[in-house]
């Protein structure tokens, strides 16, 4: 996202930035107030349940994010979704470091949708998980959190102990001095009534016991053992199952609905309509299926998609041959290239499909509605939008929508959405008032109503003299993101950042440097998919390096590293890699191997793919090398688990994924015809990260960018056909 | 009126005979470790145990399991199991999770059949079972170090 990406950069940098973040948290936690025991448990929370909020009262919160119950045990409030990428336990780690807690007394749980305390610092008043800046953003916050209670448990010990608090310790979870020694629970009464100090004092890097450490996850025992609760587990009194006749095409409508077969059938509630399709709400999901397959629904199409993929790409082609919007420019590359004959011009046009997120939980939302209340249970990846927007669609205040934040089964940026389906479910909901109404997605309504990273052309004209590139005209055409979305706000200039997202930034020092963007109109909803315009620019990008090399003559890392000289942590990345990949040594017979490097969020990842491609002209990609440079390293594990998740679906997506259209119509439908990566196509990976004391930056997405041009640049070398589309299918 | 045995307990179900046995353990038992993901058997999210062997429960219809022995990822309970489970938190091999049920139940099979199971025996036992979140290296690695805890000798 980059939007997100220009906040993480401003707050690297710029330090009223970081002085805002600070602020922001310690009006968060009551600055100079100080929270009383008892009256201290978090306001608002919407997901308290009167069990829950007794609990609170027992467990004195000591600021937004943390408090701690007479019995040690610590919870943490996470303001982020976690999604699979570890969140929770990367955040619960960061305060359990500075309150010198053992791991094993620390909780968590979902914070509640509230934006005064709970908003990304880097989205300003937006509460939400995205661009990969959950720790980056959380970072000082929670240490800040941390520190200020490990501060006040001292200070109350000290004045027990009648000790000077300098001299006191505190390790796991054990606050001591000389003959002195107590649990966190012992102090908490006093503790808890101490001011919040303002300015607490962070610890040094050096002293860290956690961070950096691998610890265990919180997660597993639960998502171990079938009991970890997902939007899908939901069960409350009364609670119904929805499922929604949709279009078949995204943007039709209903024209006319026969609905009595469906009404007559066992165990249907209601038929409801609402302006996106037609649900049938029944006692169970199975009930639901089978009546939805007995409603006649006509469907009014005339303002969707007509054209079919080949003809998109045509459009796509023809815009790029025209001008496009410059997102950035160096020199004169025109003028290069005008001076160059056309036999010398390297030139390269890309093609990538629209690819889908196909998460496994497929989406679904519980919603009940009531008079002057809505609660929702659901993996809620944007509070403060879907608050908004459900609060628009069922008629209540946005802070009379209680959220309530369960584990998500994957997003990869589809729960951060401009609240499609959870709108479809309030709709649904209000029409049935009083009633918990459970939308459920099969995987065929998921596919049919994903919002697709776009397709896109890129048109790229090159020089290289002598061992040099020289110069770069490159014209990137896709669809916009954000462009007709509540998000889109959030464009700036003529153009949807997305379409040349990690372009317009271009790592490598090219002197005639010419990007140009161009939008194209497709009747398709798009979204954000893991890594967004990264996902398939880095390709472009890295594809293209390399057919420079060759014409330079040069091994593609050493032809890198000479583009790199000013980009230090790029470089960093690319000698590890190269290093750690044994690149330049010999390989089996038949297996090549190729590199890739990019910058996503803030995060520096270079790969190094071996692939082997066999007598038949099919290849197998067999080992991946990685090196990350992301900041600090909070949770090594936890950043090579992203790591190898990114590559397998960044690979996935590059072997065989594409959404392609039939005269507008959508047409894969389920996981036979929208192959994802499978376990025997997954290749050994080794991660290796990049030690550093700088900010810490996000892993979620980053491991997606570089592998489809590592595993396209082996397949080059093993052939010498430059790779220019998307999928790669598995064969040469 | 349909009888099956569910993690050791016997059960009967009066419910459309045509029900796939994915909800009739979600929706009638309330037992939601097994999961929706395709409806097709596609993806493996549903897998469950049928007299021992790992079936795709959203495409076994109830009638089909009348009188069988089922045993889900929420109560199964044997050594195979103990050792896939405990692997696979040592390792921390999830990350959104929502397929690992499943996962843990084919490797589960996988190991009462094969106590020794090769990465290619994996591959072929694991392939119907997607992780979008690519945890599969991990999920080979967990395989293999369960295999050693049961006392096969993995390769």
């Amino acid at each position: 996202m980059n939007f997100l990406k220009r906040e993480l950069f401003k707050s690297e940098t710029d330090p009223a930035l970081a002085n805002l973040s600070r602020r922001t948290f310690l009006q968060a936690v009551g600055a100079g107030g100080g929270l009383l025991i008892g009256s201290g448990f978090i306001a608002g929370n919407a997901a308290a349940t009167a069990e829950k909020s007794a609990a609170q009262k027992t467990a004195p919160a000591f600021n937004a994010f943390l408090s701690i119950s007479p019995d040690s045990k610590v919870t943490i409030v996470v303001k982020h979704l976690d999604m699979g990428q570890g969140v929770s336990t990367g955040l619960t780690s960061v305060v359990a470091e500075e309150l010198d807690a053992s791991w094993e007394q620390m909780h968590w749980e979902f914070a509640p949708a509230d934006a005064a305390r709970y908003n990304n610092l880097y989205w300003g008043p937006s509460q939400g998980t995205g661009g990969s800046s959950s720790i980056a953003n959380s970072w000082m916050q929670l240490r800040e959190a941390g520190a200020a209670a490990r501060a006040m448990l001292v200070a109350a010990a000290a004045a027990q102990w009648k000790v000077p608090a300098e001299e006191i310790r505190v390790s796991k979870g054990i606050i001591s001095h000389g003959n002195h020694s107590s649990s966190f629970g012992a102090l908490v009464a006093r503790a808890s009534v101490l001011p919040v100090p303002q300015k607490p004092k962070l610890k040094d890097p050096k002293d860290f016991q956690l961070i950096g450490k691998t610890i265990p996850r919180k997660d597993s025992a639960d998502k171990t053992s079938g009991k970890a609760i997902y939007t899908q587990d939901i069960q409350l009194p009364g609670m119904l199952t929805a499922l929604v006749a949709y279009p078949p095409q995204i943007f039709g409508k209903v024209k006319k609905v026969d609905a009595a077969k469906a009404k007559a059938a066992p165990g249907v509630v209601a038929v409801v309509e609402f302006p996106r399709g037609v649900a049938v709400v029944a006692e169970n999901f199975w009930a639901a299926k089978k009546a939805r397959e007995l409603l006649k629904v006509e469907w009014d199409l005339s303002a969707c998609e007509t054209r079919s993929s080949a003809e998109l790409f045509n459009a796509c082609h023809a815009a790029a041959n025209k001008t496009g919007h410059v997102v950035k420019a160096e020199g004169d590359a025109a003028a290069v290239l005008a001076q160059t004959k056309n036999a010398q011009v390297i030139s390269a046009e890309y093609e990538l499909p629209y690819v889908t997120h196909a998460a496994i939980e497929p989406l679904n939302c519980v919603v009940k509605v009531e008079q002057n209340n809505c609660e929702l249970w659901f993996a809620c990846q944007m509070p403060t939008v879907d608050q908004q927007q459900v609060a628009a669609a069922t008629g209540v205040k946005p802070e009379q929508v209680k959220i309530n934040t369960l584990y998500a089964g994957g997003s990869f940026g589809r729960r951060a959405c401009p609240s499609d389906y959870v709108v479809d479910a309030a709709n649904i909901a209000k029409q049935v008032p009083g009633r918990a109404v459970k939308m459920v997605w099969t995987r065929e309504d998921e596919i049919l109503n994903g919002r697709y990273r776009p397709m896109a052309v890129h048109h790229i004209r090159a020089v290289v003299s002598g061992d040099k590139a020289v110069a770069w005209q490159h014209h990137a055409v896709a669809q916009a993101i954000l462009r007709g979305t509540p998000f889109e706000a959030m464009i700036q200039g003529p153009v949807d950042g997305t379409v040349a997202e990690g372009i317009d930034d271009m790592h490598y020092a090219i002197p005639n440097l010419l990007v140009q963007a161009t939008e194209i109109p497709i009747k398709v909803s798009t979204l954000w998919w893991r890594s967004v315009g990264h996902s398939g620019n880095a390709f472009v990008v890295e594809s293209f390096i390399d057919q420079l090399a060759k014409a330079a003559n040069k091994d593609p890392v050493i032809f890198r590293r000479e583009l790199l000289t000013k980009e230090a942590r790029a470089l960093g990345v690319l000698n590890l890699v190269a290093e750690k990949s044994g690149w330049g040594k010999p390989l089996p017979k038949g297996v090549t191997r190729g590199v890739a490097v990019h910058k996503s969020f803030g995060t520096w990842v270079a790969q190094v793919a071996e692939v082997r491609v066999n007598t038949d002209k099919t290849f197998k990609v067999e080992r991946v090398f990685c090196a990350v440079d992301c900041g600090v390293a909070v949770n090594p594990d936890v950043i090579r688990a992203q790591m190898e998740g990114g590559i397998g679906m960044g690979l996935s997506a590059a072997l065989g994924e594409a959404i392609t259209l039939n005269k507008g119509v959508v047409e894969q439908t389920n996981y036979h015809s929208y192959p994802l990566l499978r376990i025997d196509a997954m290749p050994k990976v080794e991660v290796h990260i990049v030690p550093s004391a700088e900010m810490p930056s996000g892993v979620g997405e980053p491991g997606v960018p570089p592998i489809a041009g590592a595993v396209a640049n082996a397949l080059f070398a093993a052939t010498g056909k430059p790779v220019t589309k998307l999928p790669l299918g598995n064969t040469v | 009126m349909i009888s099956l045995t569910i993690n050791g307990k016997p059960h009967q179900l009066d419910i459309d005979p045509d029900t796939p046995l994915l909800w009739a353990l979600r929706d009638e038992l309330h037992m939601t470790g097994t999961k929706l993901g395709c409806g097709m058997a596609l993806c493996g999210a549903c897998t469950v145990h049928l007299n021992g062997s790992p079936v795709r429960s959203c495409s076994v219809p109830i009638s089909a399991a009348a009188g069988a022995k089922i045993d889900t990822i929420d109560g199964i309970n044997s050594a195979a199991f103990q050792a896939v489970q405990n692997a696979w938190r040592d390792l921390d091999v999830v990350q959104c999770g929502y397929c690992q049920s499943g996962q843990i139940m084919s490797a589960t099979a996988l190991l009462q059949t094969n106590k020794n199971p090769s990465d290619a025996d994996i591959d072929t036992a694991m392939a119907g079972n997607l992780c979008r979140c690519a945890t599969y290296q991990r999920i080979r690695s967990a395989i293999h170090q369960a295999a050693d805890n049961l006392g096969g000798k993995a390769k």
